[in-house]
Formats: C-alpha cells, sequence, structure tokens
C-alpha cells in the first residue's frame, strides 16, 4: 500500500487520457449503432482493395470503406446509411461483373433508428448495471463498500472505452457484452478482497484501518492473481483462435480484466481508505443478549451440514 | 471434524451428475442432412404415399437415402452429405407438385432412447448454421391514419344520415379530426351523436370566430389497441408468408412495440425472402351470380382447395380484405367449427345493403394473392432465372347467406377445425395490414458458419486445457479434484442449455469460454484458504471444512452480483448480447454447483473420514 499515491496517480492518468481520446477521437461505432451497410465478400484471389474502391465509386457509391477482413481474399465494405437493404447483392453483383469470382460470405443492413435506439438502451443498460451493483453491495455491506465498489467499475469501462477511442478499434454489441462482462468480473474480485476486509476488520483487534486492508490485500493477493491468470489464458485461447467476429470482444475483455484486477486491488481499497471505512461501520447490530458484536458472518447452516 | 458426506447427499450429487450427462449427450451425435416434407396447407397432412413417391424419385435420381420417417405432419427424409440434399430438394419438388412445401433441413441424429427422455442436442444459433435474419418495422403511423380515415367517413355518413350539416371532418396530421358547424345546436347535436357512437374519441369543442368547431382526438388506450391490432395482423401475415418459404424452423417474433423479427436458417437468397415476405394479398367478397346472369357481368374462378371446381361469380364487389377487422376460428351451437368475421363499420354496412335482398343466394370470399416466381429461362443460349409477378385468385369459401349481414357474421357449415382456422387465417392475412420496412438484415453464409463453430470449439477446447493445466501445476492433487469439477460444470452447462433448448450462438460461445475462466474462481477462493489455514497451523480435516465454509460468503456474493448483471444484459440485450447472457447466467449457477458441492463431495470421498497427515494442494509456491 506503500504504492497509494502512485496508484492515484496512475488511475488519475490512465483516466484523463481516455477521457480526452473520448472526446478528441470519439468511439469508432459499429454497425450495430451507426446504421448503414456491411458487405462481407470472400474472393478466390486476393483482390487490389484500389480496385475495389474505383469499381464501387464507378458504380456511384459514396462514403464506404473497403479494408481487408481477416484473410486477404475476405474483404468488409463498410457504407454508411443507405435506405437500401438490397444493397448487398448490388454490390455483389458489382464487383462479380468485373469477372472475378466471388462469394457473399454474409451482410449487414442496419437502419439508423434501430442504431441509435440501441445506444441510448446501451448506455442506460450500463447505468443500471452499475446502480444494482451499488445498491446490493450497499445492503450487504455498507454504503462506503457499494461506492468503493461502484467507482472502480466506471474506471475500468472508461478507461475500456478510452483504448478503444484511441486505437479506433470498432465499437460493436459485442464490445459492450464484453463492457458488461468485465463489469461482472472486476466486480467479483473487489468484492472477495471487500469480504476479507469485512472479515478482517471483525476479526482482528489491532492495527488501523489502513493495517486491516493491507492485510486483507495481502492475504487475497494470490486469489486475484490465479484467478485472473486463469481467465487471461482463456482469453488469449478466444483471441487467437475465435475468428475475426469476436477479435475485438476478446480484446475489449483483456484490458478488462487486467484493469479491473489492478483497480479492485488499488483502487477500491484506496477509496475505502480515502472514504475513512471503520470498525465500527462494520459492526454487526448487536441483538439483545448477543455477544461484542465481533462474531463472523456465518455461512448459511445447510453449508455447514456438507 | 470429519468431512463425510451423507449417503444420501452423495447420491443426490451421482444422479444430478448422471442427468447432465444423460441430457448432454445429444449434442455428442452429429445432425442429418435431410429434406422435410410439409403440406402447404394446414389441412393437407403428408402421407406415407406421399413419402414413398417422394423416396422413389430420389432412388430413381440415383441419391442415396439414409433413411425416411413420417413425423406428426412432415415427412422427413434423411441423406448423407450436404451435395446430395442440394439434388434432393428440387427433384422432391418437382414429384410433389405446389401442394407440398419442401425444406433443406438440419435433422437430430439423437438415438430413439435418448429422445424417448426428452433429449435433444442444443440448437445453434443463425450466426452458426448460416442464414438470414429480418428485423421489420411496422409503420405505426400509417396504421392509425388509416384507421382515422376510415372513422373520419364513417362519421361523415351518420352526420349526413342525421341531416346535421357540418364541413372539414378530414382527417388532420395531428392524429385527430376537425369537424366544423354552423351554429351551437347542431354542434350539440353532432357531439350527442359522436359521443353515443364513437366512445374512443377524446371530444373537444371549441369556438373560432363565427366557426364551433368539435376536434376528435383517439385516446390513448385506443391508439395503443390500433398499434397491437396492426402488428398482430402483420405478425400472421408474416408467418403464413414465411411458411410458404418452406423453410425449415423458422422464426417469427414481435419485438417491442412495433417490430417483427424473422429468422430463417439456411436461407441464402435473401431477394426470394423478400419478396415473399414483402407479397401482399386481399379479399374480396362477392355474389354469387344468378343461373340466366349475362356471362358479360360474371367471372368464373377455381377454389383454392381443389382447383378443379368452379363457380360463376358477380363482377360487383361487395367489399374487400380492408374492411375486414378480425377473422376467428370458432365454434357454434352443435360444436361445429365456425369463422366468426368483424367488418368495420363501413364494411357492415356495405354488406348488410348487398344481402338484405339476396337471402338464401350464396357469397364467395375471393381470395387475391400477388407472389413473384423465379422461373429459369434460356436465354441466348444461357439459363438465367427470370423473375414473374403472378396474381391469383381463388375462392376460399363459398356459404348460403341466411339473413341479412351485418357488421359481424360467420361462416358455417365447415368441415374440420384446421380447415375453418386455415380459412380464418386467410381472411386475417388478406384483409388490411399496416405497411412494413425492412429496418435491419443480416445474411450469413454457411462456411462462415462452419468456420466459427469451427473457432469457437477450438477457442474452448484450447482454453480448457490450458485452465485445467494451470489449476494442476498449482494446486497438485487439489488441481485434480479442481479438474474434475470443471469438467462436469461444462458438462452440466450443455447439459442444462439442451434442456433449455437455448440457442448456441458466437457470443454464447464465448459466455462458455468465459465462464470456464471464471469457474475457477471457486475452486481457486477455497484451496486459498485450505492453503491459508494450514499455514495458520491448522489440522487438515479442519483445514477443508473451514476452508469450504469461510470461501462460501465470498463465492456467493461474487456470484450473485455478476448474475445480476448477466441478468441485465438479457432484458436489455439484443440477439447477440442475450445469448452470451443466457450463457454466462447458466454458466454461473452451474459453477457454483460444481465449485461448492460436487468438489467438496470429491474431497471428501477422497480425504474424508479418516486421519490425513498432509493435503496435496501444492503450498510450497504460496508460502512465501
Amino acid at each position: 500500500m506503500g504504492w497509494r499515491k502512485l496508484a492515484f496517480a496512475l488511475s488519475a492518468v490512465l483516466i484523463v487520457m481516455s477521457v480526452v481520446s473520448l472526446a478528441v477521437r470519439g468511439l469508432n461505432f459499429g454497425l450495430d449503432f451507426t446504421g448503414g451497410t456491411s458487405v462481407e465478400l470472400a474472393y478466390q484471389e486476393a483482390p487490389s482493395l484500389d480496385a475495389i474502391r474505383d469499381d464501387l465509386s464507378a458504380a456511384g457509391y459514396e462514403q464506404f470503406v473497403v479494408q481487408n477482413f481477416g484473410a486477404d481474399t475476405e474483404i468488409l465494405i463498410r457504407m454508411a446509411e443507405s435506405g437500401n437493404p438490397e444493397m448487398a447483392n448490388e454490390v455483389a453483383a458489382v464487383l462479380g461483373a468485373g469477372g472475378d469470382t466471388l462469394e457473399l460470405v454474409s451482410s449487414e443492413f442496419v437502419g439508423s433508428q434501430v442504431g441509435k435506439e440501441l445506444k441510448e438502451d446501451s448506455g442506460l443498460g450500463l447505468l443500471i448495471a452499475l446502480a444494482v451493483v451499488l445498491i446490493y453491495v450497499g445492503m450487504r455491506f455498507q454504503l462506503k463498500f457499494g461506492i468503493a465498489s461502484v467507482i472502480p467499475l466506471a474506471h475500468d469501462v472508461i478507461i475500456i472505452l478510452g483504448v478503444f477511442a484511441l486505437f479506433q478499434w470498432t465499437f460493436d454489441l459485442t464490445v459492450l457484452a464484453a463492457l458488461l462482462a468485465v463489469i461482472g468480473y472486476s466486480l467479483n474480485d473487489t468484492i472477495v478482497v471487500m469480504d476479507r476486509i469485512r472479515e478482517n476488520f471483525r476479526r482482528m483487534r489491532e492495527g488501523d484501518s489502513n493495517h486491516v486492508i493491507n492485510a486483507s490485500i495481502n492475504q487475497t493477493l494470490s486469489r486475484t492473481i490465479n484467478t485472473s491468470g486463469t481467465t487471461l489464458v482463456v482469453l488469449l485461447a478466444l483471441y487467437f483462435l475465435g475468428g475475426e467476429a469476436i477479435n475485438n470482444f476478446a480484446i475489449a475483455l483483456i484490458i478488462g480484466v487486467v484493469v479491473g484486477t489492478y483497480s479492485s486491488i488499488y483502487v477500491s481499497a484506496n477509496l475505502l481508505i480515502v472514504l475513512g471505512v471503520s470498525r465500527e461501520d462494520l459492526l454487526l447490530p448487536v441483538k439483545e443478549g448477543a455477544g461484542d458484536g465481533e462474531e463472523e458472518e456465518q455461512p448459511p447452516e445447510w453449508l455447514n451440514r456438507m | 471434524m470429519l468431512n463425510k458426506y451423507p449417503l444420501w447427499k452423495n447420491l443426490v450429487i451421482l444422479v444430478a451428475l448422471l442427468i447432465g450427462f444423460v441430457y448432454a449427450l445429444p449434442n455428442l451425435y452429429p445432425d442429418d442432412y435431410a429434406v422435410q416434407i410439409t403440406g402447404a396447407r394446414s389441412s393437407t397432412d403428408v402421407s406415407e404415399a406421399v413419402l414413398k413417391r417422394a423416396t422413389t424419385a430420389l432412388e430413381g435420381a440415383g441419391i442415396a437415402i439414409k433413411s425416411s420417417s413420417l413425423q406428426e405432419r412432415n415427412g422427413l427424409i434423411r441423406l448423407n452429405d450436404a451435395e446430395a440434399q442440394l439434388r434432393a430438394r428440387p427433384i422432391v419438388q418437382n414429384m410433389l407438385g405446389r401442394d407440398y412445401l419442401v425444406a433443406l433441413n438440419m435433422a437430430p441424429s439423437t438415438p430413439g432412447w435418448l429422445r424417448s427422455l426428452g433429449a435433444g442436442p442444443m440448437k445453434l444459433g443463425l450466426d452458426l448454421r448460416g442464414g438470414v435474419h429480418f428485423l421489420l418495422e411496422v409503420d405505426m403511423d400509417t396504421a392509425l391514419e388509416q384507421r382515422l380515415e376510415a372513422f373520419s367517413s364513417q362519421i361523415k355518413r351518420e352526420l349526413r344520415e342525421e341531416r346535421i350539416r357540418y364541413r372539414g371532418g378530414d382527417v388532420d396530421g395531428a392524429r385527430g379530426i376537425v369537424l366544423s358547424f354552423r351554429d351551437t345546436e347542431s354542434r350539440q347535436r353532432a357531439f350527442n351523436l359522436i359521443r353515443r357512437q364513437h366512445s374512443q374519441f377524446l371530444m373537444r369543442e371549441q369556438t373560432q370566430g363565427d366557426e364551433f368547431l368539435i376536434s376528435l382526438t383517439l385516446s390513448e388506450a385506443e391508439i395503443k389497441n390500433i398499434q397491437n391490432y396492426a402488428l398482430e395482423q402483420n405478425l400472421t401475415t408474416i408467418r403464413n408468408r414465411v411458411n410458404e418459404l418452406g423453410v425449415a424452423e423458422p422464426l417469427v417474433q414481435r419485438q417491442g412495440a412495433d417490430r417483427i423479427i424473422v429468422e430463417l436458417p439456411g436461407v441464402q437468397d435473401t431477394a426470394q425472402a423478400k419478396r415473399v415476405l414483402g407479397a401482399t394479398a386481399n379479399l374480396e367478397f362477392r355474389l354469387e351470380a344468378r343461373p340466366d346472369a349475362p356471362v358479360s357481368s360474371t367471372e368464373s374462378y377455381g377454389f383454392r382447395d381443389n382447383p378443379n371446381r368452379e363457380a360463376r361469380l358477380e363482377r360487383e364487389i361487395i367489399a374487400t380484405g380492408n374492411n375486414v377487422a378480425n377473422a376467428q376460428q370458432a365454434f357454434d351451437e352443435n360444436g361445429q367449427p365456425q369463422v366468426n368475421i368483424t367488418m368495420d363499420a363501413v364494411g357492415g354496412d356495405l354488406m348488410n345493403r348487398a344481402t338484405r335482398n339476396a337471402i338464401k343466394r350464396r357469397m364467395a370470399v375471393l381470395f387475391i394473392e400477388f407472389r413473384t416466381e423465379t422461373e429459369e429461362k434460356m436465354v441466348d443460349g444461357e439459363l438465367q432465372s427470370v423473375d414473374k409477378r403472378i396474381e391469383e385468385r381463388s375462392i376460399i369459401s363459398l356459404a348460403t347467406i341466411q339473413s341479412a349481414l351485418g357488421s359481424s357474421f360467420r361462416i358455417t357449415g365447415l368441415d374440420s377445425i384446421p380447415e375453418a382456422s386455415e380459412l380464418a387465417l386467410l381472411l386475417r392475412a388478406g384483409s388490411l395490414a399496416a405497411p412494413m420496412y425492412f429496418v435491419q438484415e443480416r445474411t450469413i453464409g454457411p462456411s462462415l458458419g462452419q468456420k466459427n463453430i469451427d473457432a469457437g470449439l477450438m477457442s474452448v477446447v484450447l482454453g480448457f486445457a490450458l485452465v485445467l493445466l494451470y489449476m494442476l501445476v498449482y494446486y497438485r492433487g487439489f488441481g485434480a479434484i479442481a479438474c474434475a469439477a470443471l469438467t462436469l460444470n461444462l458438462m452440466l452447462l450443455i447439459a442444462c442449455m439442451s434442456i433449455l433448448s437455448a440457442t448456441l450462438t458466437l457470443p454464447g460461445i464465448a459466455g462458455i469460454v468465459l465462464t470456464v475462466g471464471m469457474a475457477v474462481d471457486a475452486n481457486v477462493l477455497i484451496f486459498e484458504r485450505i492453503r491459508e489455514e494450514l499455514r495458520g497451523g491448522v489440522p487438515p480435516q479442519s483445514a477443508i471444512h473451514a476452508g469450504y465454509s469461510r470461501a462460501f460468503v465470498s463465492i456467493f456474493d461474487a456470484n450473485i452480483t455478476t448474475l445480476l448483471v448477466a441478468v441485465i444484459l438479457f432484458a436489455m440485450g439484443s440477439g447477440p448480447v442475450k445469448g452470451f447472457a443466457v450463457t454466462l447466467s447458466i454458466g454461473i449457477l452451474t459453477s457454483m454447483f460444481t465449485g461448492l458441492v460436487v468438489s467438496r463431495g470429491i474431497v471428501n470421498a477422497v480425504y474424508g473420514g479418516r486421519k490425513v497427515e498432509k493435503l496435496s494442494i501444492g503450498g510450497k509456491l504460496a508460502n512465501v
């Protein structure tokens, strides 16, 4: 915890950078959110992207992006809102007219209204998720713990968004799903640490809050690292083998797991100290004739019978 | 501290795992390529003879048949490979003609004894098997406007009949009708009349200069009603059309207040799918011509269910499908099937005027269908497909008029319930529906689907193997127990998804992979706790007990919060996000069961009930 100031500085820098890159570059929203048409084509032989662009311009299309997708024989064409759902077949016909053998692998068309609604719903979903977490942790632990668990989540989300804005990676529905998974995951970490802090506050009679929190983090450190390790291993497998379609999903999760692990160790514990959490906050309501409020939270009775 | 499970608890675990095993099993059997035969109408059944004709035709073309069977109303012919399947479809379709629909299908090859237990494999989502996904939006503004137009002309007619003089009365853009009157007295009479007849309007009186106005606006409830009706109507129409496409296992679903999802697995030609979905139908009600009527004023049409039978109808149209408000299959007093038809007010009026002088004559319902058919034609020595727009007219009902009809009447004397519901369906399909637009469309080629399956499977297998290795190296003997628990977790997850017949999608696979990564957490938490207790000098048996019970609270809190997030994901997410949320939620539940109960069971079986000196939990590494 000697690293506390450093951690604060690091988080502050990361957040500021993320906000700046979000403000300056903005998110590169995928088709799901912007609306428009995307067409994925597989050629027999690697085509020239410039030739494709020329063909499309000649056919009267405007505002399109042509790029390789996965392999150099596969291309992805994205177009801004067109209002014409027949576009995919037309594009395939235009490009096929040149004599190349090509196959329509997939195509997608999203109306701009649908995209806009999705954007609003998603933002709302994120906020609801955070609010629910705040309420649940506030109830199960205590309000200070709730705040100290939600702020790191927001911290993680902002940093992932910042990285996506910085590199202009496509932000689509799957990345949104990843973002929510990260919330769940990082929360998992945070809760485990907090659970230990709660337990130690009730058990350790000596030492100030600082000391108790330090001890708790150290006790859970190897678990935190192990779990993050196994999750990362799996995510790397997903990233390298899962195919183009879930690459961004995997990347978002990888960043999320790394940042989430960091934030649950440093950020949330720091916040608890800043919020001035103390032993008194965690005293169980004293029942009549009960002990000194020092008892541990007991697991339910059915578990003991196992 | 004995760490012994009672017998019943061990049995419960074993039974749960056994059930999981049985229900996960069907996923190991690969699907068969098949063609499915269904009747084009709900009243047409596929018989043994029909199936026989199809198989004979296939054998004649040299296509090997694996097996053929009848299931309820469908025939299923299983074939050896995808190529045979593609060749077989047109052959069977040509053989059976237009009375039957022939669709490509993937038939699960679950063995009989598993099927009898109700077990079956997981369904694959569109992104894994290829197909088209459409999102259609119903134009509610137009639906409302059309309804208002109908109200407006009706109100005007009523005012005329009551000899109340008015001006205006047309539909105003702002979802309302404004009528103007010369004096307050006629306004009052009109006000009373409209309030009596049309309770669905909110009415307001205004005075502008020397004009006395009544403005009518639809109530919120009525607007909701109209919108709901328009959506249901379109849903029915779309279902009808989709059936016509002959797709196996299509999905037509309502989404929100004004959208419809259509998923057609296996369909590649989106253009054709859209033409059929967008096709329109209409109805005409006409009287049967008198025997002595001049030929110039009559037309002859065939019956839809029997093209050889014909009837001669008058040219004059009584009403059209636009006037049909609803049609439902029901039963008459004698329990015989009938169809109840509700016309809108205008239609009811027209019907009444035409039928009161035509009692004992017969009235026909003519079904008019516009469809586009693709034909292969030789053009300049090349085979080209040409689209042809076809208008088809056929009689779907010819019934004797028993009494003067009004806005609601019924058609009786139908032979069977399927016939009655088919007639009701056609009546609804041909009646007014608001226009629809395609707002989203996604096509996934079959090769991409296979690639996604392979990639997904590969990443699950590798990720899983790596996690197992990690646990083995780090926790030794306990690691092996964790591995067993993880494997069982995966099995239970698959079993649950199969039982719920949840659809597996690519994000769903990602969810499984992530669950594998996170399911370890419970084990890690417990094992770390046990190590800690051991370091504190607690004897092994008590350490195991303390490890499991202390870690419980953390595991419970952590999983519940994640579950909450997954539920939110499911509630607000669409398509891909939902698939992810489903696997994640099920995964959390199964991993809690295997992590807490099953792994404890194994630990108890290995260490419980005896004196243990040392646990194989790889303590050295962490014992710094």
